[in-house]
C-alpha cells in the first residue's frame, strides 16, 4: 500500500469545496471505513446497538401486522370501495421512490465519470435495495390473497394461463423484479474488492473465512480489474434505464387507468423526477447521522452534501412543474371531472393533503437556492425530512384523493386508514432501518478501493491544478495508478 | 347400529317424543330416566357413576358428548327421513341439481302475496313472485325476497318453552287442557285470543268454531300497522266497513293525500304495476298519468310524483276538506302555501272526471278517508278507478281499540287464558296502554312465535312457529283472492302453525295443518266438483279462482259532513310515526338483508333516525346552518360557496336529538331529508329490539313508548326537540345528494319529449360538448357479437319507484353476505345492485328527487378488464364482463378503474360460513365468495347458463345444430322483482326482443357515455309530466 503513495507538495482545498478532505491517505481509508464492520463485538458503538434495537423492535411490529393481515384480510385497512388503494400502494410508490437515488448515483454518476460520488454510492445502493425490499413487500401484500402473487409471473402452468400483459401491474412485476436483481448484482460486485480488503485484514479466522468466501478469490491482479471495470461499465448501462423505466412503469399503474388525477400524461417523468428528489432526501436523511456518528467528515464533505442538495432543488422544481401541469391540465381540459379533482384537491375532505404537499415539496425546497443553507447540516436534515413527508403526502394526493371522489357522486367515500395501516408502515420503516444497521455493522459502507482511487485523483487533480507544467507526466501517472493499491 | 343394540330403539322412541334442543336443556331429568342412565353407562362405563356427583369437568364434558351423540339420533329434521335413502327409483318431480318451484304464498299483515318458491334439492332457497296471483303479477316486494332468510335465521326458536325453560308440546297441551277444563264451565269468560291481522279462511272457520265452543271468550286482532284508518273512513262515509281497490290504469290523474302507495303494502305490487305502465312513455307516447303527492316524510311515492307538496301530515286534512269543498263549488281556509297547489289540482281533477283517483294514505286519520271517498265519488270514479269490494279480512275491525279493551280486560283480572297467535304485542303495542305489564299478569299467557321474542319472555307458555314456508294453510290478497300456503321443507325447528294451535285450543293437539287446511277446503270447495282435481289446481297455480271479494255496492250518506281536526298551529312541531322501509312494524329486524338494505332516500343502514329537512333542523337545533329569516344558503352564486354550505349542511347529520313529547322522551340521531314538511319530523318504527336476535338486538331506537293510541300516526302537541349536543355515527351508503352537474341522470319534460322525443340527449350533448350531436363515439372498432346473443338491459328510470326489491332479490339470488354497520361505515357494502340517489336544484325544502338503479354495466369496452394483472375478469363471446372469482387474487385495481363504481371487494371473510343453517339458504348455482376476492354483478350469468343448456338440449333434440334462446327466457332475480318491470334484460341483437325495441328508443341512454365504455346496460330518461301552469306559479312564487 505504501509503495504509490505519491508524496507532493499540493494547496489545500477549500473545506466548502472539497470532494475529500486533505490528510486522508490510503491506509488511513482502508482504516477508518474498514475497521467498521471489523472491530470485535463488544467495541461495537453503543449508538448502533440502541438503534438497532429500536429498528428491530419495529421489525417486530412488521411481522405482528403481516401475521394479523395473513389471518384476517386487507379488511383491517381502511381501504374501501372506492378507495380501494390507500396506504398500501401509497407506501410501495414511496419506497420504490426512495431507491432511485441510488441507482442514479451508482449508474447514471459513474457513466458521467462524477468522482464525489465513490463517497456516497456505496451507501445509496444499500438504502436502494433496502428501499426495494421494503416496496416490495406491498405488491404482495397488497393482495386480497396474497398466497397466489405468483399467478402475476409469466410461467408454464396447467391453469393454461397467461397473466395479462395489458395490465400495468403486470408491468410492475418486470420492472420492479428487474430492478431489485439488477441492483443487487451491481452491489454485491462493486463489493468485491471491498470483502477482499476485508479478508486481508481482518484478524479472527472465521471472520476470514466469511469475508474470503464472498470476496470471491480476489487478488487485485490486472486481469481481475480489468473485468471488475468491464462488468461495472455494463451494469451502469443495464442499470441506468432501470433509473426512468421503474417509476416510469410505476407511474402508468395510474396514468393507464382512467380516474381523473390518475390519467395524467405527464406522469412518467414527473414520477422519476420525485423519485430522484425524495430518493436524495433520503440520502441525505441517513448519511448527515451516519457521517456525523462514524466521523466520516473527511469522506462524505459539506461539498457532498451541497451536491446532494442542488440535485434535490433541481428535480424539486420538476416536480413541482409537475404540479403545474396538473392544475393546468384539469383547468384546460374542459373535462367536468378533471376540473372537479382541482376542486376536490383544493376543497374536498383531504384537501389538508394537498395543502401539505404543496409546502413540503414546493416551498420548503426552496431555501436550497443558497448555498448558506445547502452547506448548513441540520437545516438540509430538516429539509430532507420535509421532502420525504411531502413525497408521501404527494402519493397520497394522487391515489387517495383522486378515488375518494371519482365519476359518481353517489359512490363518493371517504379514506381513513386504520392502526394497521400505520403498523405496517411502521413495520417496513423497521425492517429498512434493521437492514440499513446490519449493513453498517457487517459490510464498507463507504466504497473503500474508490475512496483510494479518489483520494489519489484528488491529489493529482489538486497537484496539477498548482503545477499546470505537470500536466503530460500527470496524465500518465493518473492512468497507470488507476486503482491505488489492490489491498493493504 | 340398530343391529349392534336394540335397546337404542327404544331410547329412540322415548327420544322422538320430544325435540333434538330438548336433551341439552333438561340433561338432568333425562338422566334421571333408567334408558338413559343404562345409555349412558354402556357407552361410559366408568363414568356413570359420577353422574349423581355435583358437575365436575369430566362429567360435564362427557354429558356433553352424550348429548351430542344424542342430539344425532332425534335432532336432524330438515327432510323427511323417507327421502334420506339414495333414489334407485327417482320420483318423478326431482333431479338432482334440478330446482323445482312450487307455488305458495307469503304475507304482510295478513296479505297475502302469491309466490314460485325455487327448492334446490329439497331447499327453499329463492322466492319469485307468481304471474297468476293478483298480489304479485310475476313480481314482489323486498319483505317478500327476504323471506327466505328468516326461514334459516339461526336464531328462530328451536323448542317449546314454558318460563324460560326448554318443554315439550306434549306439555303444553296438557298444561292448555286443564286450563281450557276450568275455562269450560264459564263458556270460556276468561279466555282471550290475539292473534294478527286474520285473512285465512281456514284459521277464520277454526276461530269461529272456538267461539262456538266457549261463547264467552274473545278474540282480538292487534298489529301496529294495521287499516283502522281505512275501514273508520269507509265507515265514516258509508255506513259500513268496505275494502278499497284502485284502478291505476283507468287513472289520468291521481293525487295521493299522504298516501305513500308506491311502497309495501296491501296491493303494493299490483299498484304500482299499474301506475308504471301508464308512465313508461315511448316516443309513440301520447299519453302519460300525472301524479300529484301531498306528503310530510319524502317517501318513493314523493320521489315518484311529477308534484309533490310538502305538508304537515296532520294539516292534510284541512288540505283534503279544502280540495272536497272547492270541487263543490265551496271555499275554505288552507295554509298558504298549499293554495297555489290545490288550486290546480282542482283544475287538473276536474279536466279529468271519472278518469282520475284520490287516494287518502294509511296513516291518515278516518275524516281523510271519508273525504277521499266524497271526492272520488263526486268526480265520479267510483267503478272505474276506484272499486269498493266487501272487506277481505276475516273479521275487520278497530285493531287499536281491540289491544286497548284486551289490556283494561287482563288489568281488570278478567283473563285467565292468554293465547297470542303470531305477532310481537308486548314490543310494539301503543306505549300509553302498558300491554307488556299487563300480560305478566296473566295466569297462562301463550305465545306463538318464530322468535323468543319481548312477548314471549313475558308469557308462560312459548311455542315455535313454522315460517310460512314450512306450513300449510291459506290466505287472500288485497283483492280477496285466496291463496293455498304450502311447505316447502319440513319444519326446521318442529315449529308449530297457528292452526295447530287453534286445534289444540279446539282439543285436537295432534291434528296437522295439512289435514286441518285441507279439511276446511274439502268442506268449502268452490268449485264444486272434484275436490282432489280442485286441490291439486289450487295448489299448482297458487290461486284460489273465484275468491275474489265481490264488489260492493256503497252509497255515500247523505249530506255528508265529516268534521276534520284543524290544522295545528304552524309553529307546533309535529311528530310523524312511519312504517320503516326495511324493518317494517320491527318484525323483520332480524333479518341481515332487511337490515342492511339501504332504506329508500336517506339510504340509511342498520339505524333509525329523526328525519327532518334541513331547514326545519336549522330552526329547531339551532345548527346555525344559515336557513334562519327564510334564507336557503344553496341558492348563493359562487358556485365553491354552494359546495362549502351543502357540505356543512350534510355535516350534522348525526347530531343526537332529544325529542319530548307527552308520552315520553326520545333519543335519537339527526338525519337531513330535504323535502320533508316544514316544522315536522320523522321517526320509523321497528328498531330498538331487545329480544329479536343477533342482527336485531339493541339496534336504533324504539319509538313505540311515545307512540300513543289516540294519535298512532302523528302528533302535534306539546313535541319538543332539544339538541342533545352530542354526536352518533350514523351509516349510510350515500351521503352526497347532489349529481354535481354531470351526466348520470336524465331528466326531461313530456310535453317537450312529445315533440322530439331525443331532445333530453340532445340538451346534454349540447351543454356538454356545444353540439347536439355527441362527439365521443369509438372510433376503434369493435365487436360487434353479431351472429351470437349479446345481452343487454334496460332500465327505466321513469318506471323505478326506488322500492328495493330488486336490490333485496339480487342478494337472495347471489348468495350476497351481509357486512354489519361497522364494515358498511368503512364503505364496504356488498350489494351488487344498489339504488342512487340525487336531490335536483337548489331548492332543499321541495327537491326533485331522483332514484336510480346501478349494477355493472357490463361494458363492451370494460376499464377493469384491461387493467387485472391475472385476467381474473374478462368478456365473453356474448359480451358479458365475468369476474373469475378462483382466478382473482385481489388487487382491487379493477374496482378502481371501474368509473362506475360497482365492483364489491370481500376485504374480509364476510360470507358466515361456520352456521349451517345459512348455508342451506345459499344459492347452489352461484359460487359462495371467500375473503380476498372481488365480485360483481353477472347479469346473473347462472340463469344465463340454465337457459342455455336448455336451448342447446333442445336443439340437439330436434337435430339442429344452430340454437336460439327465446326472448324473456332468462329472467334476471332484479328483473324478475321488479314490482314496475322497469328491469328488462334480453338480447341486444335479437331485433324483436323488449330490451332491443327499448334500447331504439330515442331518450335511450348510457351513462358517463363520455368514457366510451358502451354499457349494455342502459337507461331510458325520466320523463315528467309537469302541470305547467302550477309549475310556473311555484316558479313565480
Amino acid at each position: 500500500m505504501a509503495q504509490a503513495q505519491p508524496v507532493r507538495t499540493t494547496p489545500q482545498p477549500d473545506p466548502g469545496e472539497a470532494y475529500l478532505l486533505p490528510g486522508e491517505t490510503y491506509t488511513s481509508i482502508s482504516h477508518t471505513i474498514g475497521d467498521v464492520p471489523l472491530v470485535a463485538l463488544n467495541k461495537t458503538p453503543k449508538g448502533w446497538f440502541v438503534g438497532f434495537t429500536v429498528s428491530f423492535i419495529l421489525l417486530m411490529v412488521f411481522l405482528v401486522s403481516v401475521t394479523w393481515l395473513f389471518m384476517k384480510g386487507v379488511g383491517i385497512w381502511g381501504i374501501n370501495i372506492p378507495v380501494g388503494w390507500g396506504m398500501d400502494i401509497i407506501n410501495f410508490v414511496w419506497w420504490i421512490g426512495i431507491g432511485h437515488a441510488g441507482t442514479l448515483i451508482s449508474a447514471i454518476l459513474l457513466l458521467l465519470n462524477q468522482g464525489w460520488r465513490n463517497s456516497i454510492n456505496r451507501f445509496a445502493e444499500a438504502m436502494t435495495l433496502f428501499a426495494v425490499a421494503c416496496a416490495g413487500q406491498y405488491p404482495i401484500l397488497h393482495l386480497g390473497r396474497p398466497w397466489l402473487f405468483y399467478w402475476l409471473f409469466p410461467y408454464p402452468n396447467t391453469l393454461g394461463m397467461w397473466p395479462n400483459f395489458r395490465s400495468p401491474l403486470d408491468w410492475d412485476v418486470f420492472a420492479i423484479s428487474t430492478y431489485a436483481s439488477v441492483s443487487l448484482v451491481f452491489w454485491l460486485v462493486g463489493l468485491i474488492p471491498d470483502f477482499a480488503t476485508l479478508r486481508d485484514r481482518s484478524e479472527h479466522p472465521l471472520v476470514k473465512r466469511i469475508y474470503g468466501f464472498v470476496a470471491l478469490g480476489w487478488r487485485g491482479s490486472a486481469r481481475h480489474w480489468h473485468r471488475y471495470e468491464m462488468a461495472s461499465l455494463l451494469l451502469a448501462g443495464l442499470s441506468t434505464p432501470l433509473v426512468v423505466s421503474v417509476h416510469s412503469i410505476i407511474s402508468l399503474d395510474f396514468a393507464v387507468s382512467q380516474v381523473p388525477g390518475w390519467q395524467v400524461t405527464v406522469f412518467p417523468p414527473y414520477f422519476v423526477a420525485g423519485a430522484v428528489f425524495a430518493g436524495f432526501a433520503m440520502v441525505l436523511l441517513l448519511m448527515i447521522p451516519v457521517r456525523h456518528f462514524y466521523g466520516f467528515q473527511s469522506y462524505i464533505t459539506v461539498r457532498h452534501l451541497d451536491v446532494m442538495a442542488k440535485v434535490m432543488l433541481a428535480t424539486g422544481m420538476i416536480v413541482v412543474y409537475g404540479y403545474f401541469m396538473e392544475v393546468w391540465s384539469s383547468l384546460y381540459s374542459g373535462n367536468i371531472y378533471e376540473e372537479y379533482l382541482l376542486y376536490n384537491r383544493l376543497n374536498g375532505p383531504s384537501a389538508i393533503a394537498y395543502y401539505g404537499l404543496l409546502f413540503c415539496n414546493a416551498i420548503a425546497i426552496q431555501p436550497l437556492w443558497f448555498k448558506r443553507v445547502r452547506q448548513n447540516v441540520p437545516a438540509l436534515m430538516v429539509i430532507s425530512v420535509i421532502i420525504s413527508i411531502g413525497m408521501w403526502l404527494e402519493r397520497y394526493v394522487i391515489i387517495v384523493i383522486s378515488l375518494e371522489r371519482d365519476f359518481l357522486p353517489s359512490s363518493w367515500e371517504k379514506y381513513m386508514p386504520t392502526v394497521w395501516d400505520w403498523s405496517l408502515y411502521l413495520g417496513t420503516v423497521g425492517l429498512f432501518f434493521t437492514l440499513i444497521f446490519v449493513f453498517i455493522r457487517v459490510l464498507p459502507m463507504i466504497n473503500i478501493f474508490e475512496m483510494r482511487m479518489f483520494q489519489y485523483q484528488e491529489t493529482v487533480r489538486l497537484h496539477l491544478k498548482a503545477h499546470p507544467e505537470h500536466e503530460e507526466s500527470g496524465h500518465e501517472s493518473l492512468t497507470s495508478h488507476s486503482h491505488g493499491a489492490s489491498a493493504d | 347400529m340398530t343391529s349392534m343394540n336394540p335397546d337404542f330403539e327404544a331410547i329412540r322412541e322415548q327420544l322422538r317424543s320430544t325435540s333434538g334442543k330438548q336433551l341439552w336443556r333438561s340433561l338432568d331429568q333425562l338422566a334421571d330416566a333408567p334408558a338413559f342412565r343404562e345409555l349412558v353407562e354402556r357407552e361410559f362405563p366408568h363414568g356413570a357413576s359420577e353422574m349423581d356427583d355435583p358437575v365436575t369437568r369430566r362429567t360435564f364434558l362427557k354429558l356433553m358428548g352424550a348429548s351430542l351423540a344424542l342430539a344425532g339420533v332425534t335432532g336432524c329434521s330438515y327432510m323427511p327421513p323417507k327421502t334420506l335413502a339414495p333414489f334407485v327409483q327417482m320420483p318423478l318431480d326431482r333431479t338432482p341439481g334440478i330446482p323445482n318451484f312450487y307455488a305458495t304464498a307469503v304475507t304482510l299483515n295478513g296479505y297475502a302475496t302469491g309466490v314460485l318458491v325455487r327448492q334446490n334439492d329439497g331447499r327453499p332457497t329463492k322466492i319469485e313472485g307468481n304471474l297468476l296471483h293478483p298480489a304479485s303479477l310475476g313480481s314482489t316486494d323486498l319483505f317478500v325476497q327476504a323471506e327466505v332468510l328468516t326461514l334459516y335465521d339461526p336464531d328462530r326458536s328451536q323448542s317449546v318453552l314454558t318460563g324460560g325453560v326448554a318443554s315439550t308440546w306434549a306439555d303444553f297441551t296438557a298444561a292448555l287442557g286443564t286450563s281450557l277444563a276450568a275455562q269450560s264451565a264459564g263458556g270460556g269468560a276468561g279466555i282471550r285470543i290475539l292473534t294478527t291481522t286474520v285473512t285465512s279462511p281456514t284459521l277464520a272457520a277454526q276461530l269461529a268454531e272456538f267461539g262456538k265452543l266457549y261463547p264467552q271468550a274473545r278474540w282480538y286482532q292487534y298489529e301496529p300497522i294495521n287499516r283502522d284508518n281505512v275501514y273508520e273512513g269507509a265507515r265514516l262515509a258509508f255506513g259500513k266497513y268496505v275494502s278499497t281497490r284502485y284502478d291505476f290504469s283507468k287513472a289520468k290523474v291521481v293525487v295521493s293525500l299522504d298516501a305513500d302507495f308506491l311502497a309495501p303494502g296491501p296491493g303494493f305490487v299490483a299498484y304500482a304495476r299499474a301506475f308504471a305502465d301508464a308512465r313508461k312513455v315511448m316516443q309513440t307516447s301520447e299519453e302519460m298519468n300525472r301524479l300529484y303527492v301531498v306528503e310530510a316524510t319524502p317517501s318513493t311515492t314523493g320521489a315518484t310524483a311529477d308534484h309533490r307538496l310538502p305538508l304537515k301530515a296532520s294539516a292534510v286534512a284541512s288540505f283534503a276538506e279544502a280540495l272536497r269543498a272547492d270541487l263543490g263549488g265551496k271555499t275554505t281556509e288552507l295554509p298558504e302555501h298549499a293554495k297555489v297547489f290545490l288550486e290546480h289540482i282542482i283544475k287538473d281533477l276536474e279536466a279529468n272526471r271519472g278518469t282520475s283517483l284520490v287516494i287518502a294514505g294509511d296513516q291518515q286519520p278516518p275524516a281523510v278517508h271519508a273525504l277521499a271517498h266524497a271526492i272520488n265519488a263526486e268526480l265520479g270514479n267510483v267503478g272505474t278507478t276506484v272499486i269498493y269490494t266487501e272487506p277481505v279480512e276475516a273479521r275487520p275491525t278497530n285493531q287499536t281499540s281491540e289491544i286497548a279493551a284486551l289490556t283494561d280486560e287482563i288489568n281488570a283480572g278478567q283473563v285467565e287464558l292468554l293465547v297470542i297467535i303470531g305477532g310481537n304485542p308486548a314490543y310494539d303495542a301503543p306505549g300509553d296502554m302498558g300491554f307488556a305489564a299487563a300480560v305478566k299478569r296473566v295466569n297462562l299467557g301463550v305465545h306463538l312465535s318464530q322468535f323468543v321474542d319481548e312477548t314471549s319472555q313475558l308469557t308462560t307458555w312459548h311455542i315455535p312457529a313454522a315460517h310460512s314456508l314450512e306450513s300449510w294453510s291459506d290466505a287472500r290478497a288485497f283483492d280477496g283472492t285466496t291463496s293455498l300456503i304450502q311447505p316447502l321443507i319440513e319444519p326446521l325447528y318442529s315449529g308449530k302453525t297457528a292452526h295447530e294451535v287453534l286445534a289444540a285450543l279446539l282439543g285436537q293437539p295432534d291434528a296437522t295443518a295439512y289435514a286441518l287446511v285441507r279439511a276446511y277446503w274439502q268442506a268449502n270447495n268452490p268449485a264444486g266438483g272434484d275436490f282432489e282435481i280442485f286441490w291439486q289446481n289450487a295448489l299448482a297455480s297458487g290461486v284460489i279462482s273465484g275468491t275474489a271479494a265481490p264488489t260492493a255496492t256503497v252509497t255515500l250518506k247523505e249530506n255528508l259532513t265529516i268534521e276534520v281536526a284543524p290544522a295545528p298551529a304552524a309553529e307546533a312541531v309535529e311528530l310523524v310515526f312511519r312504517p320503516d322501509p326495511s324493518l317494517w312494524d320491527g318484525s323483520y329486524a332480524n333479518n341481515g338483508w332487511l337490515m342492511e338494505l339501504p332504506r329508500p332516500l336517506n339510504k340509511l343502514v342498520w339505524d333509525n333516525a329523526v328525519l327532518m329537512s334541513p331547514s326545519t333542523a336549522d330552526t329547531l337545533l339551532g345548527l346555525g346552518l344559515g336557513f334562519a329569516g327564510g334564507q336557503n344558503p344553496l341558492a348563493v352564486t359562487d358556485s365553491q360557496q354552494r359546495q362549502i354550505n351543502l357540505e356543512k349542511i350534510t355535516g350534522v347529520n348525526g347530531t343526537v336529538v332529544t325529542i319530548n313529547h307527552g308520552g315520553g322522551t326520545l333519543e335519537l340521531p339527526l338525519w337531513l331529508m330535504p323535502g320533508h314538511a316544514e316544522g315536522s319530523i320523522t321517526v320509523t318504527l321497528g328498531y330498538g329490539r331487545t329480544a329479536a336476535g343477533r342482527v336485531g338486538d339493541g339496534v336504533g331506537v324504539n319509538v313505540y313508548p311515545v307512540r300513543v293510541s289516540a294519535t298512532p300516526w302523528f302528533v302535534s302537541d306539546g313535541v319538543k326537540v332539544l339538541n342533545a349536543n352530542r354526536n352518533y355515527p350514523l351509516v349510510s351508503t350515500q351521503d352526497h345528494w347532489t349529481m354535481e352537474g354531470r351526466d348520470i341522470y336524465r331528466a326531461g319534460i313530456f310535453k317537450e319529449f312529445k315533440l322530439d322525443p331525443a331532445y333530453i340527449r340532445k340538451e346534454v350533448y349540447k351543454e356538454e360538448f356545444g353540439t347536439e350531436e355527441g362527439v365521443f363515439e369509438s372510433q376503434v372498432p369493435g365487436d360487434n357479437y353479431t351472429g351470437r346473443n349479446a345481452w343487454g338491459m334496460s332500465i327505466n328510470l321513469n318506471a323505478c319507484i326506488g322500492c328495493n326489491a330488486c336490490v333485496a332479490a339480487c342478494q337472495a339470488e347471489n348468495n350476497i353476505p351481509v357486512v354489519g354497520k361497522d364494515q358498511v361505515g368503512r364503505g364496504r357494502e356488498m350489494h351488487w345492485l344498489r339504488i342512487d340517489r340525487y336531490y335536483a336544484g337548489n331548492n332543499l325544502d321541495n327537491p326533485v328527487t331522483y332514484v336510480m338503479p346501478v349494477a355493472c354495466m357490463q361494458c363492451e369496452k370494460a376499464p377493469c378488464e384491461l387493467v387485472c394483472p391475472v385476467a381474473a375478469t374478462i368478456h365473453d363471446y356474448e359480451g358479458l364482463n365475468n369476474m373469475v372469482y378462483n382466478r382473482c387474487v385481489g388487487t382491487k385495481y379493477c374496482s378502481n378503474n371501474c368509473p362506475y363504481k360497482v365492483r364489491r371487494f370481500n376485504f374480509l371473510q364476510y360470507t358466515d360460513i361456520d352456521t349451517p343453517s345459512l348455508a342451506l339458504q345459499r344459492n347452489p348455482e352461484v359460487t359462495v365468495r371467500n375473503r380476498g376476492v372481488m365480485e360483481k354483478c353477472s347479469y346473473c350469468v347462472q340463469r344465463i347458463s340454465a337457459a342455455r343448456i336448455a336451448a342447446k338440449k333442445a336443439a340437439v333434440q330436434a337435430g339442429e345444430i344452430e340454437y336460439k334462446i327465446p326472448d324473456k327466457t332468462i329472467i334476471t332475480a332484479c328483473e324478475a322483482a321488479c314490482p314496475t318491470h322497469a328491469i328488462v334484460f334480453g338480447d341486444v341483437n335479437d331485433l324483436g326482443s323488449d330490451v332491443a325495441k327499448l334500447k331504439a328508443e330515442p331518450h335511450n341512454y348510457g351513462f358517463i357515455g363520455m368514457l366510451n365504455t358502451k354499457p349494455r346496460t342502459t337507461y331510458l330518461a325520466r320523463v315528467r309530466n309537469l302541470n305547467e301552469e302550477l309549475e310556473a306559479a311555484e316558479a313565480a312564487g
